[in-house]
């Protein structure tokens, strides 16, 4: 949908020349570091704009589904604990299959049975007495599964499958988390799926830091295998050294970019391959109908599409591209930190991405990715330089501390400030829809 | 005998913190439902705008204090607290001018404003952080208890104690104060009258030659009182962080949602409901149980539903449930 017009190239250009005076006045290690955040954040700011920009979700648990991605990245590439499965993994498996029985018995309690107190009395009663069987089960296996080697596993593993994989599974995970709120909030108000979604984050971040069987918790995952090699095995191969030579670098230098390069070009294919199909979604039928319902949900209404239907498919199907995000992100860490998680860096960040960038248009939406995280990494910096020049002629005391201590919160204000000026001043974005 | 000192134990740990922190929700609650009932929209700065108002409590506090300014058995705060509630509501009535009132006029759809209000969440709580830093700070001085649980055995007799603090008694007694002074003030005075009139319709109530900007005006400066009350209250029951009261923004919403948005009763009743979920749910039963019930039926375990990290989980789940049936929420709010 993007005319390939000199306004938005010179866009792009001068996000790669910010990446470009970032590499020749800092280093090439910070500017490819920023590079491959920036890829990842324009995935989340792509599935963001699909839920905001197409249909006008206000999703506000991005945080909630990019850890279920980074969870997935454990659940599938880390090897599985043998211990810890001999000593709990059948409890914890009957104990969750449970709990997934009450709930769905308690639905079909409430659907087939007709409306009254007696209904009301039965889903309780099948409510209670499941969830007293599943902490019966699942409490002494849990126990169990992190007593195995606490220091190091205490937790089931993964599956050992290749890391790649659990892209498209955490996709999967996000979007089935995003089923479960989307049925519960979809169809009201629009608030009340901002405060579902708040929610939900908070609880999916509140059982990754206390699930210590799941994947350990704030005892963190580290070391998860990757898709590229590693930089001292590279540094070891008399061939790599060689070719590094022959270019006139240090070859520790040239493994390490070498490696942020290999990243940056699995997420380019990503982002390339996720481009496309969302400016072919926008394209078709579907795309139209769906700016139709964002644009008058009651003309569509009359229309005789089902909008709150609709609703829940885009909603699944952004979610899901968060989950892939957030696997790639971790991924690209090599570990899981439950507790690096942070709303307004997840959250809120995304949207400033998306609102700066232009909702609706995907290119916009990619183009504030990189932007807002290079002001995001650069903010800090810039603003000790800031305080450092303010407090430049005041004497030692409480106030040039204070000062200079608190440039590390610029960044929240200077994102709030962007944020309200793009609104105010430029409501369509960098990027305008067509 | 075995039952009061069951029920002594149930007081100690559940009813009184808990009539606490409901009353400190409901005020929370009565703030963003004021705004949504008035301005229409959800107000996410809200948690951010307590954080505001407890900081600027504190600094004046901490003035208070170096100028050897005290409250006797209550805690200086009480004293800044008119303070503080004078400097954030001059800070919403300020972000009013600047920010919101451009897309009132505009009439901006109600998602659009609470995007905005996002972006006021964030200036906020940078500022916030900017002022005060993240570290948490305790504030509360005077006395700290008015019955310890070793004075209560003493008194009564009784194996279990009963420790109340002086900042449970402040907070019940303050947010009765603050809410009769509400309810007051919309049921009688002829302001209050207008915003409810103005709540109710607006283009009637705009016939009838009711100010638009000065309903919004009062709105934002009796929302700075509750909100810094609010705040204020649950700094001096536990202690400040930035990052908490943000995280009070679910139970928040939560409460006003349950109570239905835009009902001040419901916000009310909304907070307690939460409130005592969340402690019910998360509190271990086994020394009460152990009291009530015969001695061979007496728990083994800690009979804790969840554990406390767990606790937005409860109200979550609470919103969950009335979102799905019965989404005006207890007390019939304006609109699903």
């Amino acid at each position: 949908m993007m005319r390939l017009n000199l306004r938005n190239l010179a866009l792009f250009g001068v996000v790669g020349l910010l990446l470009v005076i970032t590499g020749l006045t800092q280093s090439w290690n910070v500017a490819l570091t920023i590079l491959n955040m920036g890829l990842i954040s324009a995935i989340m700011a792509l599935g963001v704009n699909m839920q905001w920009g197409y249909a006008g979700l206000f999703n506000i648990g991005v945080m909630g589904f990019v850890a279920l991605g980074g969870l997935a990245a454990v659940l599938i590439a880390m090897p599985p604990v043998p211990a810890a499965w001999t000593a709990g993994g059948l409890g914890v498996v009957a104990g969750l299959l449970l709990g997934a029985a009450t709930i769905a018995g308690a639905v079909q309690v409430w659907k087939r049975m007709a409306p009254g107190r007696l209904r009301v009395a039965a889903m309780l009663a099948v409510l209670v007495a499941g969830f007293w069987l599943y902490r019966m089960v699942i409490d002494p296996a849990t126990a169990a599964v992190e007593a195995v080697n606490p220091a190091l596993e205490g937790y089931l593993g993964g599956l050992g499958l290749p890391i790649l994989l659990a892209w498209p599974v955490g996709g999967l995970l996000a979007a089935g988390a995003a089923w479960l709120i989307g049925k519960a909030a979809l169809g009201l108000r629009s608030d009340y799926l901002a405060i579902a979604t708040l929610g939900i984050a908070e609880i999916i971040i509140a059982i990754l830091k206390n699930e210590d069987w799941l994947a350990r918790g704030v005892k963190n995952v580290v070391g998860i295998p990757r898709p590229v090699p590693y930089e001292v095995d590279l540094q070891r191969s008399p061939g790599f050294v060689e070719w590094a030579r022959g270019w006139g670098t240090d070859p520790v230098a040239a493994s390490s970019v070498v490696v942020k390069l290999a990243y940056a070009a699995l997420f380019i294919v990503v982002l390339l391959a996720l481009i496309w199909l969302f400016e072919k979604a926008l394209k078709s039928p579907w795309g139209r109908m769906m700016r139709a319902i964002r644009d008058n949900e009651v003309a569509a209404g009359a229309m005789g599409k089902d909008v709150t239907r609709r609703h829940l498919q885009v909603f699944i199907l952004g979610s899901a591209v968060l989950g892939v995000a957030g696997a790639m992100m971790t991924t690209l860490d090599g570990q899981l930190t439950p507790g690096s998680y942070q709303p307004l860096r997840f959250t809120f960040l995304v949207w400033v991405m998306v609102i700066v960038g232009g909702s609706g248009n995907n290119w916009g939406a990619v183009l504030g990715g990189f932007l807002i995280w290079w002001l995001w990494v650069m903010v800090e910096p810039i603003g000790h330089w800031l305080m450092q020049l303010i407090t430049w002629g005041m004497a030692e005391g409480w106030l040039r501390t204070h000062l200079l201590d608190a440039a590390a919160h610029m960044r929240m204000l200077t994102m709030g400030l962007v944020l309200l000026f793009v609104l105010r001043f430029s409501p369509r974005g960098l990027i305008p829809e067509k | 005998m075995d039952f009061i000192n069951g029920f002594v134990t149930l007081a100690n740990f559940v009813i009184v913190p808990g009539l606490a922190y409901g009353a400190q929700l409901a005020l929370g609650a009565l703030g963003v439902t004021l705004i949504y009932g008035i301005l229409r929209f959800s107000n996410f700065a809200h948690g951010d705008t307590m954080a505001f108002g407890t900081t600027m409590t504190i600094l004046i506090t901490w003035a208070m204090q170096a100028a050897g300014i005290g409250f006797g058995v209550l805690p200086t705060a009480l004293l800044a607290l008119p303070f503080g509630i004078a400097l954030t509501a001059l800070l919403v009535l300020g972000t009013d001018r600047a920010v919101y009132r451009f897309y009132r006029v505009q009439k901006a759809a109600p998602v659009i404003l609470v995007i905005v209000s996002m972006g006021v969440m964030f200036v906020m709580n940078g500022l916030t952080r900017f002022i005060i830093g993240v570290e948490e700070v305790n504030f509360a001085d005077g006395g700290r208890f008015i019955v310890t649980a070793r004075e209560f055995r003493d008194m009564t007799g009784l194996q279990e104690g009963l420790a109340i603090r002086t900042t449970q008694v402040i907070t019940l007694i303050t947010a009765a104060i603050a809410v009769a002074a509400l309810f007051w003030f919309l049921g009688r005075t002829r302001t209050g009258k207008s915003m409810r009139a103005f709540s109710d319709n607006e283009d009637l109530a705009l016939l009838s030659g009711i100010s638009p900007e000065r309903v919004v005006a009062v709105t934002w400066i009796i929302t700075a009182a509750l909100a810094t009350t609010a705040g204020t209250l649950y700094g001096l029951d536990k202690s400040f962080k930035v990052f908490t009261y943000f995280q009070l923004l679910l139970p928040i919403f939560a409460s006003a949602i349950v109570g239905g948005l835009g009902s001040p009763l419901g916000a009310i009743a909304g907070g307690f409901v939460i409130a005592f979920s969340e402690v019910t749910v998360t509190y271990a039963w086994r020394r009460v149980l152990t009291y009530w019930l015969p001695d061979d039926l007496a728990p083994s375990g800690l009979v804790q539903l969840m554990s406390t990290d767990y606790k937005f989980a409860v109200s979550f789940g609470i919103l969950i449930i009335v979102l799905l049936f019965r989404p005006t929420g207890l007390f019939r709010g304006k609109v699903i």
